[in-house]
């Protein structure tokens, strides 16, 4: 075979039409990144997951998840939590359709509820320690502040995050790198609620029980 | 033609087909189902509906549901062919995933079975 014969055959008999040529856009490649790096911090997760797995049992004498678990406040805070990931889908939407009153309500809604959960749970948090079931007291109780605290810290960090995404957007308008970030803030957002149905099944309901 | 118009783009996670069209309905289904599946977490876990020594695994049954469900409906991740990279990073997470979690509930709890009682160990 020639070189010439091996430039001519490229190998697309059998979809003459598609063009295969050029890079993905940018907007795909980011977002394509930015779920690889949300894997990779569902990945830490499990390693805390991991951790209250084998020690949730190790109370060393001190309270139980059954002592210290209110369910009620466990499901206001599931509520608020996908209520705000609902919230935020809309205003991914709002966001691709440069509505930009709808943006800001319902980034406001987002952030609204995301806080909720966070005072909920920094309340439990300030109770159990108040309590004298802090993170020091066992095996157990580390595991949990670790777990949940570590979600509560990607919720908060989230929230700084939405506030510089709408300041963002006021201030520069809905530009591609801008709709970029919040596509990327939404996958962010979506995938800590998905980390909080492990939560509240492995650590509350079970853990209740 | 624009890289736009090739047929089997690759899709961004968290974006949809269509999505201008019907994106509320698609974030509403989840959400409905999503509250379906959380109560009845809370439902099984704190009654007897279902038979006692069965609810963890009830429980763990209705979670990967609703992950199923936020995976599709918030996170948009398909099965068709502009979805094919999503998906195989997705696989590879949840295999890591579970090597972690399954491994170390494993190994731990067959040290801890093998492990010499405190009352006996040579002080």
């Amino acid at each position: 075979m020639t070189a010439d014969a091996i430039a001519e055959a490229p190998p697309t008999d059998f979809a003459p039409d598609i063009d295969w040529g050029g890079p993905a856009p940018t907007r795909t490649v980011a977002a394509y990144g930015f779920w690889i790096f949300l894997l990779s911090d569902i990945i830490m997760f499990s390693a805390l997951f991991a951790a209250y797995a084998v020690l949730s049992g190790d109370t060393a004498g001190g309270p139980t998840g059954r002592d210290l678990f209110d369910l009620r406040n466990v499901f206001i805070e599931t509520a608020c939590l996908l209520f705000s990931s609902y919230a935020c889908g809309l205003m991914a939407l709002s966001a691709e359709a440069h509505h930009r009153g709808r943006f800001v309500l319902f980034a406001a809604v987002t952030l609204v509820l995301g806080a909720a959960f966070l005072f909920i749970e920094g309340s439990e948090f300030a109770r159990n320690i108040n309590d004298g079931a802090g993170p020091s007291r066992s095996a157990f109780l580390s595991a949990f502040f670790a777990l949940v605290g570590m979600h509560g810290a990607h919720v908060g960090s989230g929230l700084v995050w939405l506030l510089y995404m709408v300041a963002q957007v006021v201030a520069k308008g809905f530009r591609p790198r801008v709709l970029r970030r919040l596509l990327c803030f939404s996958l962010f957002w979506h995938a800590l609620d998905i980390v909080w149905v492990g939560v509240f099944t492995l650590v509350y309901l079970m853990g209740a029980r | 033609m624009s890289g736009a118009d090739r047929e089997f783009e690759d899709r961004a996670p968290g974006v949809g087909p269509d999505q201008l069209r019907t994106g509320d309905r698609t974030y509403t289904a989840g959400l409905l189902l999503a509250l379906l599946a959380t109560m009845a977490s809370f439902v099984v876990a704190q009654t007897n509906l279902l038979w006692p020594p069965g609810i963890a695994v009830g429980l763990v049954v209705l979670a990967i549901a609703q992950i199923g469900v936020h995976l599709v409906f918030f996170l948009h991740i398909g099965s068709g062919p502009d979805n094919t990279n999503n998906v195989l990073a997705l696989a590879f997470g949840v295999l890591v995933v579970f090597l972690i979690i399954g491994g170390s509930i494993w190994i731990l709890s067959n040290l801890n079975a093998n492990m010499m009682p405190m009352a006996d160990m040579p002080g």
